[in-house]
């Protein structure tokens, strides 16, 4: 563990050696001698996957169209590892905006972090892009001036797999939840949207986060006889919960049904298709829907390797409008690119026609999707049959409803 | 029938203490790897949990690489960690005998990052799905639970390799040798033997332990860089409420800590990660040289 501490040190160490001191802000053209963008993000734990270096590359795709200047100063992507402690997140987003001079940070994975970044940004008066992070106290209780939330979020996951399983019959449900921030918030307001849609809560079981073995909780939620067994979980924990579950035969029998609540394609991916079959999931992004998807999918995946998941996707997308705001205002000053963030719409391979509401959520389409069985895949990355079509103003609360008091 | 026992119906209660037993397999047969390590060469192997993620690594590569199947994997992937563990031995860990126990640690823990780092780098961190090998695929229903055919047989194995492991170093001759050279080498040396080549071989043994262990957790946990570091804390938790160097202890304490962790998943979910460490703290303040350890 210390040493862990210790390699975040010396991260940080390395950050402000290399950086160059802030020049003092200003209302016209862009602060420092160049707009710097930060994403921080998981990068050895177990949400590396989902954004991770991923996420990076997508932002400096986003910096390349724009041929890595902006008012005539350089745009640079920097990195760091916020390991999934809040502690340590908090102080890589100070130290990037006090002394390396960081405009934006961007990603954020892990609820509990983004909460902890998002009161930096906050009190900085900073842009903060969040893709990786679920819960909808970013854009309600926890919500900032400065702070976007663009992806997904726990309520539009609720929303799309928690509606559809009740309608198809899953009448009563069990949660197996992460045991922090995300999970409770992502049981909670799937919980909420079953219960409207007619449906029953049996119980909840919570485990700790990157858990190993959950044959004891996929027991406990075989026992309570629940039609639909929730994961309200990601990354590594889904996948073992999932695999498992395969193992104890929780589905086999046919009466109980997995929800993966959050799923990502890089999930899929690992698990392999013989596990994954039939699984129904919520996301805000497929590389294979359109042409457009597809084209700047296929450019990623050529410099990365792998498909992009709707984290890495989503970053593309926020850094790019980001950087469209500061070519419209003119300047790099938090709190005016934000207004000019909200003033524009969102329109490109991720979002068409996207909103960004006065609570920072970016209001776009969300897609409910069926994960593809073997012999239905065409090869890698041949993953998900698109189900349905979830309106943004559907799948994301308004303003009013996320208890934001922000909004005027 | 039966009432409950605080509140839990036996049937869910008896499940929970199998998949505990299950899990502790796990605990005792890595534990007994470090305690045997520790033991005879008073190294504290900080690259245990590496060796064993390498353990599980190998049968993969075996598998998707050269169509090599479990069973084979099973005596292959051992051997390769274990002479993985010599290399290691003989170009860095033997250099630092004479030094405090400190130095072994740090060194292996070094290795451990690499090791992790280096199979994170080409794998990512989501991990390879490993199958279940054909004949252990299935399961019983107990009446009470249904167990796959798989983790019995890991309890099994891990039950067998850990007594075969006991009675090989206290009852046999090699393993009197061993307890020896460990006691006093100068004398036992003087006696004839090569205490540098038994050390080095009880090293292999001991990683090839975890690699068996790595082995036999494939087709269960995804094959991942970090399943490592998610169990090895863990582990030490239990070589220490054993009692450093006890391998008695070592095996009992495993078995026992994950029955333990399997009534924490039903009473108390939240908590089931920590009450190991709960137990540690405990021990260490009634019990400092650990549950069967000897103090010296």
């Amino acid at each position: 563990m210390n040493a862990r501490l210790l390699a975040g040190a010396a991260l940080t160490a390395l950050t402000i050696g290399t950086a160059l001191s802030a020049g003092s802000a200003s209302a016209q053209g862009v602060s420092g001698d160049a707009v710097k963008i930060g994403v921080l993000n998981d990068r050895s734990g177990l949400y590396t996957d989902l954004g991770g270096e991923g996420s990076a590359v997508a932002a400096r795709m986003a910096a390349e169209e724009f041929g890595g200047k902006i008012l005539g100063k350089p745009i640079q992507v920097i990195t760091a590892d916020h390991q999934n402690k809040p502690d340590i997140g908090s102080n890589i987003a100070r130290q990037w905006i006090d002394q390396d001079g960081v405009d934006v940070i961007v990603d954020v994975p892990n609820s509990g972090v983004a909460l902890a970044v998002q009161e930096v940004t906050r009190d900085k008066k900073k842009i903060f892009l969040m893709e990786g992070p679920a819960t909808s106290r970013l854009t309600g209780d926890a919500c900032s001036p400065t702070g976007f939330h663009w992806a997904y979020d726990t309520r539009a996951l609720a929303v799309g797999t928690g509606r559809a399983m009740v309608k198809q019959g899953g009448s009563s449900w069990y949660f197996l939840t992460a045991d922090y921030a995300f999970g409770h918030q992502l049981e909670a307001d799937t919980a909420a949207e079953v219960k409207k849609a007619g449906g029953q809560v049996m119980g909840a079981v919570r485990h700790p986060l990157n858990t190993s073995d959950f044959s004891s909780f996929l027991l406990q939620a075989q026992s309570s006889g629940a039609k639909i067994v929730a994961l309200a979980n990601a990354g590594g924990d889904t996948i073992t919960s999932i695999k498992q579950a395969s193992e104890f035969g929780l589905t086999q029998s046919g009466q109980q049904k997995l929800a993966g609540l959050l799923l990502f394609i890089s999930d899929v991916h690992a698990l392999g298709l013989s596990v994954a079959q039939d699984l129904v999931l919520t996301t805000g992004f497929y590389w294979d829907m359109d042409d457009e998807k597809r084209a700047w999918s296929k450019k990623f995946f050529d410099k990365f390797g792998k498909m992009p998941t709707m984290v890495q996707a989503g970053s593309y997308s926020a850094v790019r409008h980001y950087l469209k705001a500061i070519e419209a205002a003119g300047t790099d000053d938090g709190p005016t690119v934000a207004a000019k963030m909200k003033e524009m719409p969102v329109n490109d391979m991720f979002a068409k026609n996207g909103k960004i509401l006065a609570n920072g959520r970016m209001v776009h389409d969300m897609y409910l999707a069926r994960v593809k069985k073997p012999s239905e895949s065409k090869g890698p990355w041949d993953y998900y049959q698109i189900l349905a079509t979830i309106p943004g103003n559907e799948a994301f609360a308004t303003v009013e409803e996320s208890g934001c008091k922000l909004a005027k | 029938m039966m009432g409950t026992i605080f509140g839990i119906p036996p049937q869910a209660l008896f499940g929970q203490l199998l998949l505990g037993l299950i899990n502790g397999s796990f605990y005792a047969l890595l534990s007994l790897g470090l305690a045997v390590i520790f033991g005879m060469l008073n190294v504290i192997n900080f690259a245990h949990g590496a060796l064993y993620m390498m353990g599980a690594f190998v049968s993969w590569l075996l598998l998707t690489q050269l169509g090599v199947g479990y069973w084979w994997a099973l005596l292959i992937a051992p051997i390769i960690v274990g002479l993985f563990g010599i290399a290691l031995e003989k170009t860095l860990l033997s250099r630092l005998y004479k030094l405090d126990h400190l130095y072994g640690l740090l060194l292996t823990f070094g290795c451990a990052l690499m090791i992790e780092g280096g199979f994170r780098h080409f794998y990512g961190v989501s991990g390879q799905p490993y199958p279940i090998p054909e004949a252990l695929r299935g399961g019983q229903n107990l009446g009470f639970m249904f167990l796959p055919n798989y983790r019995g047989w890991v309890v099994v194995a891990s039950l067998i390799v850990c007594l075969s492991t006991w009675l090989a170093i206290e009852k046999t001759k090699l393993g009197a040798y061993l307890r020896a050279a460990t006691e006093n080498p100068v004398l036992v040396q003087a006696f004839g033997i090569n205490v540098p080549v038994m050390v080095s071989l009880t090293y292999a043994f001991g990683v090839a332990l975890a690699g068996l262990a790595g082995v036999l957790a494939a087709p269960i946990y995804q094959v991942s860089p970090l399943m490592g570091s998610n169990l090895i804390i863990v582990v030490f938790a239990v070589v220490v409420i054993g009692g450093m160097g006890s391998i008695l202890g070592a095996v009992l304490t495993g078995y026992g800590l994950g029955l333990l962790e399997g009534l924490t998943k039903v009473f108390y979910p939240e908590a089931s990660n920590i009450v190991v460490f709960v137990i540690m703290a405990v021990v260490l303040m009634i019990k400092p040289a650990g549950l069967f350890g000897r103090e010296r």
